[in-house]
């Protein structure tokens, strides 16, 4: 007898062969290969059934359909919702068109977004900086009046900030599937479509906070951590506790002794582990809640850390770019978190640094 | 007198009653497909016939029945699309309300084919008093024993139900449509899955155009092979047209595939002419949605061939120099028309329309209304003429749904062929703006 083997299919990312189950999307095949070549997600969310499919962020080309019809698809297709097939070649960054699209993409999300990032809570964190930070053009062509809308209270702990949303859905999604009783979605139809609880009604359940997690942008904002600090301050620690609602385990963020947020444990993507109740999140500021399961290992996935753009700048002749790789060196992230300032300023790294600016501000 | 096979008893005064639709020779084809035919001869019948989907794709009726997923135990359900909001399209509104019977009929004979047993009407909300209508042929049916358990002793049972919509152009687009049937939001769903496949309450679906489902009665009644006949290459049978704008006499007409175009908008048995005294400057071909051309591109393919009133013809020369049959939303422009405002009043449309769902969409259709705006209004500049056309591309292609590609198709097919006239809005904003003004130096036929 042969053996059973479960079937496979080959995938070819930019290149990259991968071997996949069936009923994978592209994206998931992409992100199994790895960062390089995953396409940028907006809305898809994977805890979130249905979610994606919406901010075409993930366009990507099909250059072939599969091995057994390798015809190219003739539109370019959203990679999160679109299921591989055994043979099938996509191309992600390696494609003009794709490149093209996502350029649009950025300029289409940005056009109505207040660019308010100086003030935003999520500026350091924001998946909108990322993908706009690696996918867009630096000038805007938009001349008219951006849609603005007024703040609202959604509950005791949440405030929604709707100019600032780019619709993605997913706190829709969030308050569909992990909260019961849902009171809160989309109203209105195109750029005037807002997020909103009907009738201005709160939202008032035990894991409703959990909309701050999932929001790609700064438009829902933890309102016991609303202009607290910039995220780059502050030091992410896992902990966890003995939570009967939830998991318990959250990330504590750190600004000297004084837990300033508590927020859930984010994968590489992004995407939230577990989500966790309104109690862990909004109540136990005080590290005696907490089991400090210590430093949690940074993914610097954003706009304002120095690593992640450092292979991609060859790539990107822009003149921000070749600044900030002249700038930045690698930062390792194992070494111990240093608060007291005189010690940093003894540092090797500080003192390079400093001739380095001097240097270049003499230029 | 060309063939009329929709409309032919439409002037018949009674039509919209049981008796006298009954007397015209209607449900015949019901009493024909039940007792005398299985569901598959009924499809094949349908596919012999070549027709295709009347709603604007033109994708093939058959086809997309014979694509219906048949797993064991699940329903399966059929709905008609009469959610017709296309600016420039009102062929559905106008069969509905006069010859009710004949949507009702096909139903029937259509939902049999499939093995649907609940079958629905989805019509626009605007449209209240047809819903009346359709509500009132529905009860009719049911009476004499077309509807209902057990019709005319075949042991199939079928229920009819009128829906009415929120008034939304986007649940025209089907799987919006069946979100919005389903008591949601109507937002377009992502595809695949497909609607053949998992529609409705997520079972297999077939969605169909009012004129689709109105033809079916004379194809089993006179034979797919005969429905073939009618027309031109693959653009077979007779189509509704909706005829507005400058012409002498609008109205809804019934063509036969394949007539030129010039004798559709010329002759007295259709349009009868440009309005008296003017002269033809443009013509949106199929509905808002289609690329606009000039005149001279409507009557003569770019290579110089007669234009015929078929998908193919129309569409003859690509999105250069060609345009779609579309919904046969046939709008006619004489000279007094400025395309910058018709263009920037398409655009509003779509703008206001938008679910709001995917990016390219939702933005891009309001940045076009207002740089389109802004241009109608003096204050545009010679860039946003590229500006338009880079985010038309932008938008085109790239969205869940094709609401993208009908907003973008405009405005790219205006500035295609009417360039001149949007930098003589940019370069004389003075003279542009003042009521009634137009540019003189477009070509005219």
């Amino acid at each position: 007898m042969e053996d059973i083997k479960p079937i496979m299919f080959k995938v070819t990312v930019d290149g990259v062969e991968v071997e996949v189950a069936p009923g994978t999307t592209i994206m998931q095949a992409a992100r199994q290969i790895g960062p390089e070549v995953a396409p940028p997600a907006m809305c898809y969310y994977e805890p979130l059934k249905g979610s994606g499919g919406k901010c075409r962020a993930c366009l990507v080309k099909v250059a072939a359909g599969s091995a057994k019809d390798p015809r190219p698809m003739p539109k370019l297709v959203a990679s999160c919702i679109t299921p591989v097939q055994d043979g099938m070649v996509v191309e992600n960054f390696t494609n003009p068109q794709v490149v093209e699209a996502r350029k649009g993409v950025v300029e289409f999300l940005l056009l109505n977004h207040p660019l308010d990032c100086p003030v935003c809570d999520q500026a350091g964190e924001c998946h909108l900086q990322d993908f706009a930070f690696e996918n867009g053009v630096s000038t805007t062509r938009y001349e008219e009046e951006r849609r603005t809308f007024e703040k609202e209270d959604i509950g005791p702990y949440i405030q929604l900030h709707m100019t600032r949303c780019v619709l993605c859905y997913r706190c829709v999604y969030t308050a569909d599937q992990i909260t019961d009783g849902r009171v809160h979605g989309v109203m209105g139809r195109g750029d005037h479509a807002e997020i909103s609880t009907y009738i201005g009604r709160a939202i008032d359940n035990d894991f409703s906070g959990n909309v701050i997690d999932v929001c790609p942008v700064g438009a829902l904002t933890d309102k016991t951590y609303r202009f607290k600090n910039r995220v780059w301050f502050s030091k992410p620690v896992d902990a966890h506790c003995d939570c009967d609602k939830c998991s318990g385990k959250v990330q504590l963020w750190y600004r000297g002794d004084e837990v300033i947020r508590v927020t859930a444990r984010k994968n590489e993507w992004g995407e939230v582990k577990e989500f966790i109740c309104n109690t862990c999140r909004f109540e136990k500021k005080k590290t005696s809640d907490w089991v400090i399961e210590g430093p949690t290992k940074v993914n610097r996935a954003s706009v304002i850390s120095a690593n992640k753009y450092g292979a991609n700048l060859i790539k990107k002749p822009d003149f921000a770019l070749k600044l900030a790789e002249s700038q930045f060196k690698k930062i390792d992230d194992s070494r111990p978190y240093v608060n007291d300032m005189a010690e940093i300023k003894q540092s090797e790294d500080y003192k390079a640094l400093m001739q380095k600016n001097e240097s270049f501000f003499k230029k | 007198m060309s063939l009329k096979i929709l409309t032919e008893h439409c002037s018949t005064p009674g039509i919209e009653t049981f008796e006298v639709y009954r007397k015209k020779g209607g449900y015949t084809a019901v009493e024909k497909a039940l007792k005398k035919m299985t569901p598959d001869e009924v499809v094949e019948e349908v596919k012999k016939s070549g027709v295709r989907g009347r709603g604007g794709a033109g994708f093939p009726m058959g086809m997309k029945w014979s694509f219906l997923a048949k797993p064991e135990g699940v329903p399966r359900y059929l709905v008609c699309n009469a959610d017709e909001s296309e600016p420039g399209t009102f062929k559905d509104h106008y069969l509905m309300k006069t010859i009710p019977h004949l949507l009702v009929e096909g139903m029937i004979i259509s939902s049999y084919a499939l093995g649907a047993n609940k079958s629905f009407i989805y019509v626009r909300g605007e449209l209240m008093y047809v819903i009346r209508i359709l509500e009132k042929a529905i009860e009719e049916a049911k009476a004499a024993g077309f509807l209902g358990k057990n019709i005319l002793g075949s042991g199939y049972d079928l229920e009819l139900v009128v829906q009415p919509g929120g008034g939304a152009y986007i649940c025209g687009e089907e799987t919006a449509l069946l979100e919005s049937l389903e008591g949601k939001r109507g937002n377009p769903r992502n595809k695949p899955p497909f609607p053949a496949v998992k529609g409705l309450y997520q079972s297999p679906t077939v969605v169909n155009n009012v004129e689709s489902i109105s033809t079916v009665s004379w194809i089993i009644n006179n034979g797919g092979d005969a429905y073939a006949a009618v027309g031109v290459g693959k653009s077979t049978g007779t189509k509704l047209i909706s005829a507005s704008g400058h012409i002498n006499k609008p109205g809804v007409y019934e063509i036969e595939l394949g007539l030129s175009c010039d004798e559709f908008l010329n002759s007295d048995e259709y349009c009868g002419g440009v309005r008296t005294g003017h002269r033809l400057k443009a013509v949106v071909a199929g509905g808002s949605s289609v690329p606009i051309v000039p005149g001279s591109l409507f009557l003569k393919t770019a290579n110089g061939e007669d234009r015929l009133m078929s998908y193919e013809s129309l569409s003859d020369g690509g999105f250069a120099t060609g345009t779609m049959l579309g919904s046969g939303g046939f709008i006619a422009f004489d000279e007094t028309a400025c395309i910058v405002r018709n263009t920037w009043n398409f655009s509003r449309f779509y703008e206001h329309e938008s679910c709001g769902q995917c990016s390219p969409c939702r933005e891009g259709t309001g940045w076009m209304q207002k740089v389109l705006n802004r241009i109608e209004h003096g204050k545009g500049s010679m860039s946003d003429i590229d500006l338009l056309v880079d985010v038309s591309k932008k938008i085109e292609g790239n969205t869940i749904c094709p609401l993208g590609d009908a907003a973008a198709w405009p405005v790219a097919s205006a500035i295609r062929h009417f360039r001149d006239e949007f930098e003589w809005h940019i370069k004389h904003p003075l003279e542009a703006t003042k009521p009634g003004a137009v540019y003189a130096g477009a070509v005219l036929v």
